[in-house]
């Protein structure tokens, strides 16, 4: 009951969150600009219309209005329109918001896969070669620069050894499209498609790895360090004076407290993670949402902007609540007692 | 006599910071066959790690050990293979814990602790146990150490138990292979006064009845006057004074000794 | 252990070996001293300090790595080398204007949220909630999308998220210094509430101040490389290292060392900051600072 409670009131601080989001997005799309319809028209326009559009935004309201105008849309899910596509900015954003979340889940789970055991060693053989290895493979992947990671992959995989795509979700060749989950992984397997989902797999491959490696790296660390302090814990000590194996010990007994802080700085860092994303799309030319807002940004279509950066902090709340969820399940001490630490 | 445990001219020294400091020097102690020790000194002379070589959790490096022996039954600890070693810890040579709030493993319940460390304790054996025996056993020592509704106890998460309880869970982790000899690094010093004479109390009880050896570990010559028969007294990694207790307390012959006497604060009253 | 009559190690002696036993603080501390004292002295060290300006040079255009030209050249001609070292400046700039900006708000906030605790606590805690939520790149971008393109936009949009890093763990570190001894003597005493936060409780969050700095340095570092990567950063032709990544690009893999050299130059000095923030941590042992 005390962990219903916690996450009630952990979901009860997203919506404050997402509703300080929205006058900090407001602020600079409508007050930081001083004429967003003359940004959008751009200085040929004339002043007869600027004028028009001002009024048919309603621009001409006073500021409060304007803003709970905005968030009476925002409410209903309603983003504006987009003057880049003339559609609707969460249609767009509907449409290119799956590619972009397919990639963010391998990335985690690619993170995760990796950063975990390599922690897990280095914490094992401390102060050893597996340890320095890792201490320098997770410095080394964290101040990588993601975009430059990003160029050389794509140099090296795609044009060096020719064996990977380098642009894109799939082949030109392939149109597939079930619209179902929106992620290609999932629906071609359900639609049975083994080609495309093999396809979709190698064109995920160069963007993941890309965009995975800062995580990967701090999870590591995190796990090295988390590992070496649950290890110096009494808990520890008298599981080894009672003969529990290594290995159970390391796996078990030390793996399950160690493993909270790995996925909480996974919650608080996935702001980077969504920014990081950003260029990673870019260069990979990956159809998702980040395209769509970097489109928008050169072209300061501001109802797109608004759109993209509240979506991205949807997207970062909702991640924190199931990782609390996850913490819980981990960790009875959250469960029972219904708050952290 | 012949000793369960003897510890024979045990040198052990740490190195931190690139310096090596010697912490045991020639250290010899004999803990006979149900026989309650005690081993009495400061916090920082020495007493834990000799208690952690004895158990073979001593961390090596920064430690290291230098000379000397230590026999269980007349083996040699530090020459033994490993996989013998293995099979004594936790099981003939036992010891209790602590700290009642920081040596049990948060996560997990007091039944998925207890219950592996016997699982592997009979698998080192080479003992054959069942879910339900292993289940009714550590039951079993949870009512030894005096747990009401043991059950529910076994259920519970370690945050969810009073310290007092945790403590005697300590002791029960202690007893479930049935040792020989049992290691008590300062058991209940957490804990209020009240409790620690409990603790202690119970202790004693499990200990003559099961007719186990005693190696109590702690700074406070109240505990030890409650629980031994025969005292060392531990200064700067020797062993400074030995003899049977009640002489410790009538005429102790070292100024260090007399000091302690002096210094800490009787414990009051016998809990009953 | 204190056994034996050895006298006991000095502090200085401790933290002294423990820094030179710390291969991490060393090369990291070395990286950073040289990469500040080249973008200091860039104008003199650097052999074409000319090529930082709009120099053409088309008989010497896409020159491979040589002893004349460390890192080749690029597309007009100019040593990428002197440009690289030039480009540090831009780097080290953001970080210093960034972390300048966004550190002393941080860490004010921080003292006050976890010494009052209370309403403060709510208003400051649940703001960084809520600047945690933002990508900085994004912002950064949103803002460069409605203002104009530019260092100074970047540099305040990061600033404008940044605090709350510093908030975070300076919230944590003064509520668990709030209940101790020494703050509830001076207390006692009548001390006034600025000298409890700034003389109390500020000289017991340096170490992790000096650590969470030194790890930024090299994340800020990474963000603005990324801006000017995308064409948000310093404007053309000054040097910054992310702009010859972004247009060295489009010359691989044939003239790589247009894009590969500049992009090591960032990953050197960002690595130097954060090798010197992993050793720092260590040195002083605060473990919970990223």
């Amino acid at each position: 009951m005390e962990f219903l409670a916690f996450l009630l009131r952990r979901l009860g601080w997203s919506l404050l969150v997402l509703l300080g989001l929205s006058v900090v997005i407001f602020t600079i799309a409508r007050v930081v600009p001083g004429d967003p319809a003359r940004m959008a028209l751009g200085p040929t326009a004339s002043a007869d219309q600027v004028a028009s559009l001002q009024e048919s935004l309603g621009l001409n309201d006073p500021m409060f209005q304007q803003y709970a105008t905005f968030l009476h849309g925002l409410a209903r899910g309603d983003l504006g329109r987009s003057l880049l596509t003339e559609q609707s900015v969460t249609a767009d954003i509907a449409k290119t918001f799956p590619a972009t979340l397919e990639l963010v889940i391998c990335t985690i789970l690619l993170a995760f896969a990796l950063g975990v055991p390599l922690g897990v060693a280095a914490a094992r053989w401390k102060d050893r070669w597996p340890d320095n290895l890792v201490r320098a493979l997770a410095i080394g992947s964290a101040v990588m620069p993601t975009f430059f990671l990003a160029l050389l992959l794509q140099i090296l995989a795609g044009y060096v050894l020719n064996v990977l795509p380098t642009t894109g979700r799939l082949p030109g060749g392939i149109d597939f499209d079930a619209g179902w989950t929106g992620l290609v992984l999932v629906d071609s397997l359900i639609a049975g498609r083994g080609d495309v989902f093999l396809e979709a797999v190698r064109h995920l491959f160069l963007p993941t790895i890309a965009l995975a490696a800062a995580t990967m790296g701090q999870i590591a660390r995190i796990t090295r360090a988390s590992m070496i302090d649950v290890s110096r814990q009494d808990y520890i000590e008298a599981a080894r004076a009672f003969g529990v194996p290594d290995r159970l010990r390391m796996f078990k007994y030390m793996l399950r407290p160690a493993f909270v802080p790995p996925l909480t700085i996974t919650g608080l860092e996935f702001a980077s993670l969504i920014g990081n994303a950003f260029v990673v799309e870019l260069i990979f030319s990956w159809p998702g949402m980040a395209s769509y807002g970097i489109r928008a940004i050169v072209q300061k279509d501001l109802n797109a902007i608004m759109g993209v950066v509240m979506v991205s902090g949807v997207f970062f709340v909702v991640v924190n609540l199931m990782i609390d969820l996850l913490v819980g399940v981990v960790d009875p001490r959250v469960r029972i007692r219904g708050s952290r630490a | 006599m012949t000793a369960l445990l003897s510890v024979r001219n045990l040198d052990v020294s740490f190195t931190t910071y690139g310096r090596r400091t010697q912490v045991l020097r020639d250290v010899s102690i004999d803990v006979p066959e149900g026989a309650q020790i005690a081993l009495v000194g400061e916090s920082g002379s020495g007493k834990t790690v000799l208690m952690k070589t004895v158990m073979g959790i001593l961390p090596q490096p920064p430690a290291k050990v230098e000379g000397g022996a230590i026999l269980f039954d007349d083996r040699d600890l530090l020459t033994m293979p490993e996989r013998d070693r293995l099979r004594l810890r936790g099981t003939a040579m036992s010891m209790v814990f602590q700290d009642p709030m920081s040596s049990l493993n948060p996560v997990f319940t007091i039944y998925d602790q207890l219950g592996t460390i016997l699982k592997h304790a009979d698998r080192r054996l080479g003992r054959q146990r069942g879910r339900r025996e292993r289940w009714a056993r550590v039951l079993e020592v949870l009512e030894q150490v005096r747990m009401r509704e043991p059950e529910r106890v076994a259920r519970s998460f370690p945050m969810q138990l009073s310290g007092g309880m945790r403590q005697r869970i300590l002791i029960a982790m202690a007893l479930l292979s049935e040792p020989r000899l049992l290691i008590a690094d300062e058991p209940g010093t957490a804990l209020d006064v009240t409790t620690q004479a409990q603790i202690l109390n119970l202790l004693r009880d499990l200990v003559t009845r099961q007719n186990l050896a005693l190696l109590m570990i702690t700074h406070n010559l109240g505990v030890v006057r409650e629980t031994s028969t025969y005292t060392y007294v531990m200064n700067q990694g020797r062993i400074v004074e030995q003899a049977p207790t009640a002489e410790i307390f009538a005429a102790p012959r070292e100024a260090y000794t007399r000091e302690l006497i002096a210094a800490v604060p009787r414990l009051t009253g016998r809990a009953t | 252990m204190s056994v034996s009559g050895q006298k006991p190690l000095s502090n200085a002696w401790q933290n002294w070996w423990r820094f030179s036993r710390n291969p991490t603080a060393v090369v990291g501390a070395i990286i950073v001293i040289t990469s500040v004292t080249l973008a200091l002295l860039a104008p003199y060290v650097t052999p074409f300090p000319e090529h930082v300006g709009a120099v053409v040079d088309f008989a010497n255009r896409h020159q491979a790595p040589s002893a004349v030209h460390w890192f080749g050249t690029d597309n007009v001609g100019r040593d990428i080398f002197s440009r690289a070292i030039f480009g540090l400046r831009v780097s080290l700039l953001l970080a210093v204007v960034v972390l300048g900006l966004a550190i002393p708000v941080g860490v004010v906030l921080g003292l006050l949220a976890g010494y009052f605790g209370g309403w403060v606590e709510i208003v400051i805690m649940r703001v960084t909630d809520i600047a945690l939520a933002i990508p900085p790149l994004v912002m950064a971008l949103a803002v460069a999308a409605v203002l104009t393109p530019s260092l100074t936009n970047s540099m305040l949009a990061i600033a404008l998220l940044w605090w709350t890093w510093h908030t975070r763990l300076i919230y944590s570190i003064t509520r668990q210094l709030r209940s101790q001894e020494f703050v509830e003597a001076a207390e006692t005493l009548g001390a006034s509430r600025a000298h409890i936060l700034f003389r109390e409780i500020l000289p017991n969050c340096v170490s992790a101040i000096a650590v969470k700095t030194s790890l930024d340095a090299g994340f800020v570092i990474l963000i603005g490389a990324a801006l000017s990567f995308l064409g948000l950063g310093i404007q053309p032709p000054t040097p910054d290292l992310g702009t010859m990544v972004a247009s060295g690009a489009s010359f691989l893999p044939d003239y790589w060392w247009e894009s590969v050299l500049p992009g090591c130059a960032i990953l050197f000095v960002a690595m130097g900051f954060n090798l010197l923030g992993d050793g720092l941590r260590d040195l002083f042992d605060v473990e919970d600072v990223r």
